[in-house]
């Protein structure tokens, strides 16, 4: 069975989680960049991060993964830094 | 004619025969490369050589041919969708497959069972009525059924009478059917072979030339060959296709997942699903149940399969048929879908002049094979995208012209 580790929680049966989809930069203030936000989600052959939930906890964090190998890289809690992009 | 047979049978120095040539050495110049040799470039192909006259066309297809979503697919062709374009474009769709055989003289197995979809809930049988209305309105067989004719059309399905997943009605679409996947692609292979086109099989594009807003140039593992229009139809590599000539699709990337039974003696002659269940089953001509469902639930871009989506379609299967529980399951797949945001594929112009795009596929493009092909080359003949694929460009979605179809899928993602 498949493994995700959640930053509250620890490692955790990947069924009990949610998917959320990719960060993104949350400045969507022109038109061309909403209908980025809202249309152009990321698809990189590589690391994506993107929001995952733990249910049974509702911890929402970031997680790193890799779309080709499925391989979890790094789980952990959103940073209390303003701009999500500035996310290491 | 058996003892002609016996002859070439017995004939000695007998050579196999072929459908379609070798893969030849890499020319310098085609007229048009088509990126992408599974159903819908190899129809392309077929139409552009027999219908427009370009002969000089190269398929380049970076594995075996149709051995990508073409192999992986569970072969569903319908048209009872939720929008009038698309019920219009999928209407010619089923068309094209009812002559296919006929047109290509190679048998696609087209068997036209029509396609049952099972309503749980109210909400279901709302949406059904609105897509029976709006496809009768365009024009195609489907119609809004009780649950008595549930059991007419299939009596092994389990109506679960009084209980969680109670079978309400259906939508009954009599247009629905299925063909050989391996067939289609090999009857356009071999007739637009015969007309000169090259097929290069394990040929991969590893990038372009652009100048001007035209490719120049495309880059393959074989060599670079200039051309003079591009056609990309790459299933689940279009997005990274795409990429290469600079062009940002809204694509992402989700494995379809799927899986056949052992064969049984023929007992379910339409095709039934249930968006509720996430659930599909076919029998196939060899006797297999074919299950199919919804894509995983998040992002990837793998062939692997996962026990819990194969979990969740036995669950969905055995819910419809309980009677399947000690059948084995003989051979499971998956395959990477290039879902759009409204479901709907991405046809027609790109922001380069000598490229044209067909993606954006998802989770059926199968039944678009024939109408897909078809309308491509035309474009790429006349330069000038028809009518029918207006509704489908890229430009939609910074016009918000969505196309939305994610309730008319067959299994609900």
């Amino acid at each position: 069975m498949k493994i995700m580790s959640c930053p509250l929680n620890g490692p955790r049966n990947i069924s009990e989680f949610q998917w959320l989809g990719p960060v993104h930069d949350g400045a969507e203030l022109t038109a061309a960049a909403l209908v980025q936000h809202l249309f152009f989600a990321p698809n990189p052959m590589g690391v994506l991060r993107e929001w995952w939930r733990h249910t049974p906890s509702n911890t929402v964090f970031i997680a790193e993964r890799n779309l080709i190998t499925d391989e979890i890289l790094r789980t952990y809690l959103k940073p209390a830094a303003d701009n999500i992009a500035s996310v290491a | 004619m058996p003892i002609e047979l016996l002859k070439y049978g017995l004939r000695r120095g007998h050579r196999p025969f072929r459908d379609i040539p070798p893969t030849p050495d890499l020319r310098k110049h085609y007229d048009v490369v088509i990126i992408g040799g599974g159903g819908h470039g190899l129809a392309a192909a077929y139409y552009l050589s027999n219908h427009h006259g370009v002969k000089n066309v190269a398929v380049l297809e970076k594995g075996y041919l149709a051995g990508g979503n073409t192999a992986r697919n569970t072969t569903t062709v319908r048209s009872n969708y939720l929008t009038p374009p698309s019920i219009a474009f999928y209407r010619e769709g089923v068309s094209l497959f009812e002559a296919m055989s006929e047109e290509l003289g190679f048998n696609v197995m087209f068997s036209q069972r029509g396609q049952l979809t099972l309503a749980h809930s109210d909400a279901a049988m709302r949406s059904f009525r609105l897509r029976a209305e709006t496809g009768n309105h365009v024009g195609i067989r489907t119609e809004l059924v009780d649950a008595k004719t549930v059991q007419e059309l299939c009596p092994h399905v389990n109506m679960d009478f009084g209980g969680q997943h109670e079978v309400l009605g259906g939508l009954w679409h009599a247009d629905g059917g299925t063909a050989r996947h391996d067939a289609v692609a090999w009857g356009y292979a071999k007739r637009a072979a015969e007309k000169g086109v090259e097929i290069h099989q394990r040929t991969e594009v590893e990038g372009f030339g652009i100048a001007n807003g035209r490719i120049t140039e495309v880059r393959t593992n074989r060599g670079t060959i200039t051309a003079g229009q591009v056609l990309q139809a790459a299933g689940g590599m279009n997005g990274r296709i795409a990429e290469m000539a600079g062009i940002p699709l809204p694509i992402r990337c989700f494995p379809l997942q799927a899986m056949v039974t052992q064969p049984l003696k023929p007992f379910l002659d339409i095709l039934l699903s249930s968006s509720n269940l996430h659930t599909y089953l076919v029998q196939s001509s060899r006797g297999e149940i074919v299950i199919g469902g919804g894509t995983d639930p998040y992002q990837l871009a793998s062939t692997r399969s996962s026990l819990p989506q194969k979990e969740s379609l036995a669950t969905g299967a055995l819910q419809l048929m309980p009677f399947l529980h000690n059948i084995k399951i003989l051979r499971q797949w998956a395959g990477i879908t290039d879902i759009t945001p409204d479901f709907s594929p991405i046809m027609g112009a790109s922001p380069l002049q000598n490229y044209w795009l067909d993606a954006g596929w998802g989770t059926w493009g199968f039944k678009a094979t024939g109408v897909a092909g078809k309308r491509m080359a035309e474009t790429i003949a006349t330069g000038r995208v028809p009518d029918i694929l207006v509704p489908f460009s890229l430009e939609r979605f910074s016009r918000f012209e969505l196309l939305n179809e994610m309730g008319a899928t067959a299994a609900g993602h």
